[in-house]
């Protein structure tokens, strides 16, 4: 197990190496002068300019740029907004927690659901529970997620007023943020009402955002699940008297979990693209919302540093998962 | 894909028996696509689909760029205020949200086209130099892919944009090479598999060059896999555009791109649903239909599920 | 009283070709203690029969018997519940491929100790005394170490053992083994029948040993089923079935023996004895 450990960490290193040289390159391909892009500044004076240009140290070579570049990554700089001149890690961190709680929810009712929907899907095969399962599950995979989000507000909050259409909490509910976390934080606040709020609020984008995930996870975990119900070993349990509930409860899910988990881990990357998308519509104030208005506003050390800092949290996530491959998969864990 | 490509799992045996009538391998595969349902009744859309792409100028009922001043968000015929002359309404401006819908298709298949050409053959290029040199070059170009891998595609893609300029074309760009690490991977993957198998060694004894090797010898046999991801990549390309299209960085309006059709409509999505709602449900159907279709490939051009 | 006595057990398969039926109007009956081999080619219904008796058959077989008495209780009126209590309990079975028929995420302990928590009252420390005893019985080595291991840890031979303890785990009054040693090395094969034929004498459980090796029936079996194409050829004790076979197939499938062959060449079962394969 441990040397399973060792050698997935060793597998990301160049990866994260080749991350950060992404994201150095990326200001220095953008058409333009690379001086102005970093600063955000127009019309600059030719003193103003070389000033700048000394700043980021565009007159050295580009190995020196590199290095100094890995050198303040380090050392936690990943630069500064140029509209709000404050540094680029402070304001991911201060809208990462609005990301992960969606994401969160999303996946674990992806997972749940998916999960469930499969193991039917499986066990019924053939049948109209089967058929309309993975239909469900198709479309569910094939849709254009902003347009879902769009008729889901048409449905529940235009026509409905069940929901509300953008943002967190209510605004007439303010209260300090401790953890970041607007479940958790509405809860502690003590407000009457905030907690609802913050679910109402969190209902539709979570739905969104788990759409896709929740179609793999279930095609994934059904087909699984075939594979794993025509095995010797799902006869022997049978021959022992076990109830049909352990049977595909336990034998088969267990074996069936090893594959889907994997799935699971590769949607990580699925929601923070669908996070751009969710976030924009909902006016969710995350990382995936700071992103395209970065883009749009054309604050490039923060495009540079979200793109940098997001590309290693999936890295991050995907090497747990394939950690965690080898916990659940016993032929990895004991060799 | 008039490609016929031997299946592995039908080693032919002489004098196996008075039986073994040969089928032609694209018949039989024919045979097999045609026993799901869903695959025939997804091709049939995407047929209807290219007739409606390539016919719109001809069948539109409306210019897509013609506004009618008199026509400002009319709803659809069959609701009351609708007009018989546009059939699924007309936009903020008065355009015919149908006829917008038909010249969309062929952004979007165009789109599907386009992508997908750019990175399979880049993919099977990287991928056959990847599996056949193997040594460094191998390490290096996958590390590669590991690393476009790593970003989420849509903000991969996004970033790409920023960096050539909002539009259709660098939008089809950046989707391809956001796509194309899967090809080269399958691509690599397969020829790992093949690359030592006794038809290879035969034919590099017969003294056949590298390149005839990488092509015409190995490739072929590695094109299952190859059609069927490439079908999943068209329909997510097209949801890639449209998503592009939808944030702004994609094609820009007055285009009838579905994905730019719906950015333009949503602050009307409280007043007028059906602007929202017809160009989402084109982007569905095609994207299911291409998916429909993907399955069915799947399990046809898949041996090890074909047995069930 | 037979232990199992089966009337006109009929199996069908509903496939896209059309009704297949895998055994057709079979009688048998198994005493207690006795060791039954039923024997025929592959396909020839003999696993399937089993199967139903076990109630292991999928959905898509239709099963109907005049009767299949188990200690004197209709099976086939029996609910899945009720079923469910006997199997592993006073019916056991294994099967061709041990490896594959232990659960590849659960450590063998835990896979022995199921089977006892399901259908006895033993608590968990009970439970893990009579595993270790089970896996000593059936002879794998420190016993208590092994009980944490998991299968693709041991060998197909260990594997089976561990199926073995499994299905003897409660002293079944039936155990079915459906070609028990076909997947093993020839060493190992003798190993596991001999342990199966201890474990049937010490317990007096019938064993039924499903098999198409005949020099297999002929070491272990007291009696003899000869089946082919889901129906009985020949139903005898193993001495008069040997020494005077009464059906052309069993004729056939004896003369097809290595010891019987004539000159450098085996007959077949098809050329032996004027049997038509095909009728």
């Amino acid at each position: 197990m441990l040397r399973f450990a060792l050698s997935r960490l060793l597998l990301v290193v160049p990866t994260f190496v080749g991350i950060t040289l992404i994201a150095f390159l990326f200001i220095r391909i953008l058409p333009g002068d690379p001086v102005l892009l970093m600063a955000g500044e127009r019309g600059v004076s030719p003193e103003r300019h070389a000033e700048l240009m000394a700043q980021f140290g565009f007159d050295k070579p580009m190995w020196r740029q590199y290095v100094d570049y890995i050198g303040q990554l380090l050392q936690g700089n990943f630069g500064h907004s140029f509209s709000t001149k404050r540094p680029v890690l402070e304001e991911f961190m201060a809208r990462f927690p609005a990301t992960l709680e969606l994401a969160l929810c999303a996946i674990v009712l992806a997972t749940v659901l998916g999960v469930a929907a499969g193991i039917l899907a499986a066990v019924k095969r053939g049948s109209w529970i089967d058929q309309a399962t993975m239909g469900t599950a198709l479309v569910g995979y094939s849709m254009p997620i902003f347009w879902w989000a769009l008729l889901l507000i048409i449905l529940f909050s235009t026509s409905l007023g069940w929901t509300p259409v953008s943002g967190r909490i209510a605004l007439t509910h303010y209260f300090p943020s401790v953890t970041g976390f607007m479940l958790v934080d509405s809860l502690l606040s003590g407000r009457p009402g905030a907690f609802a709020s913050a679910v109402h609020h969190l209902v539709l984008p979570t739905i969104v955002l788990a759409t896709i995930p929740l179609a793999v996870i279930a095609r994934q975990t059904r087909s699984a699940m075939l594979e794993v119900l025509g095995e010797v070993y799902m006869m022997t349990a049978r021959s022992k008297g076990l109830s049909p509930s352990r049977v595909i409860g336990l034998h088969a899910l267990r074996n069936a979990l090893i594959p889907v988990v994997t799935t699971i881990g590769l949607q990580v990357s699925v929601l923070m693209g669908g996070a751009i998308l969710t976030e924009t519509i909902f006016s969710w104030p995350g990382i995936g919302k700071w992103m395209i208005d970065s883009i749009s506003r054309r604050d490039y050390q923060v495009v540079q540093g979200g793109l940098l800092l997001i590309a290693a949290m999936v890295m991050l996530v995907n090497l747990t998962v394939d950690l965690l491959y080898g916990l659940v998969n016993p032929r990895v864990r004991h060799v | 894909m008039t490609v016929q490509t031997p299946d592995p799992t039908l080693d032919p045996v002489p004098g196996a028996g008075p039986a073994a009538q040969p089928v032609p391998p694209l018949l039989e595969n024919w045979h097999y696509f045609t026993r799901s349902r869903g695959a025939v009744v997804g091709l049939g859309v995407f047929m209807a689909l290219v007739a409606i792409a390539v016919l719109a100028p001809w069948i539109a009922p409306h210019d897509p760029a013609m506004q009618y001043r008199d026509a400002l968000l009319v709803p659809p015929a069959w609701t009351a205020g609708g007009r018989e002359a546009f059939l699924f309404g007309t936009d903020a401006v008065g355009r015919d949200i149908l006829s917008r819908m038909m010249h969309g298709a062929r952004f979007s298949l165009l789109i599907g086209l386009v992508v997908v050409t750019i990175a399979l053959a880049s993919g099977i290029i990287v991928g056959l130099v990847a599996g056949y040199v193997g040594g460094r070059t191998d390490a290096l170009i996958m590390r590669l892919m590991d690393i476009i891998l790593a970003f989420p595609s849509l903000l991969l893609a996004l970033v790409l944009v920023a960096i050539l300029g909002p539009g259709l074309f660098n939008a089809m760009l950046a989707i391809a090479l956001v796509l194309q690490p899967h090809f080269a991977r399958l691509t690599r993957g397969a020829v790992l598999a093949e690359k030592s198998r006794e038809y290879v060694t035969a034919a590099s004894v017969a003294g056949a060059g590298h390149l005839r090797l990488m092509f015409f010898t190995i490739l072929p046999n590695c094109l299952g896999p190859l059609i069927v991801q490439a079908t999943l990549s068209f329909s997510s390309a097209i949801l890639d555009a449209a998503a592009l299209g939808f944030l702004g960085m994609g094609a820009q309006p007055p285009t009838p791109e579905w994905g730019t059709m719906l950015a333009e409509a949503r602050e009307f999505i409280s007043s007028a649903w059906w602007v929202v709602t017809m160009p989402g449900l084109a982007i569905l159907a095609t994207v299911l239909s291409i998916n429909l279709i993907g399955d069915g490939l799947r399990d046809t051009l898949d041996p090890k599920l074909k047995r069930s | 009283m037979a232990l199992l006595e089966i009337r006109n057990l009929t199996v069908s398969f509903e496939t896209a070709a059309g009704r297949f039926h895998a055994v057709q109007g079979l009688d048998l009956a198994v005493d207690s203690g006795e060791v039954l081999a039923v024997v025929g080619e592959s396909g020839s219904g003999k696993s399937v029969a089993m199967l139903a008796v076990m109630g292991l058959l999928p959905d898509t077989a239709t099963v109907s018997a005049d009767a299949m008495l188990f200690q004197g209780r209709d099976l086939m009126s029996l609910s899945p519940r009720q079923r469910r209590r006997l199997a592993g309990r006073d019916m056991a079975m294994i099967f061709q491929e041990p490896i594959a028929s232990l659960n590849p995420c659960f450590t063998v302990g835990f896979q022995i100790e199921e089977t006892l928590k399901r259908h006895t009252g033993l608590d968990a420390a009970g439970r893990r005394r009579r595993a270790v005893e089970l896996l000593d019985a059936v002879g794998i080595p420190e016993p208590a170490q092994r009980l944490s291991s998991f299968p693709h840890q041991m060998s197909g031979g260990q594997c089976q053992r561990v199926m073995i303890a499994i299905a003897t785990a409660c002293t079944p009054k039936l155990l079915i083994a459906d070609e028990p040693t076909t997947a093993l090395d020839v060493t190992i094969q003798k190993q596991i029948l001999d342990l199966l034929l201890r474990l049937q004498l010490e317990h007096g459980m019938a064993l039924v040993l499903i098999t198409h090796d005949m020099g297999v029936v002929a070491e272990t079996a007291d009696r003899v089923v000869v089946q082919y194409r889901g129906r009985k050829m020949e139903d005898a004790d193993v001495l008069s079935l040997f020494e005077n076979p009464q059906n052309p197939y069993t004729r056939a499938l004896l003369s097809a023996l290595p010891e019987n062959a004539v000159g450098g060449r085996l007959p077949t079962v098809a050329a032996a004895g004027g049997w038509e394969a095909r009728p």
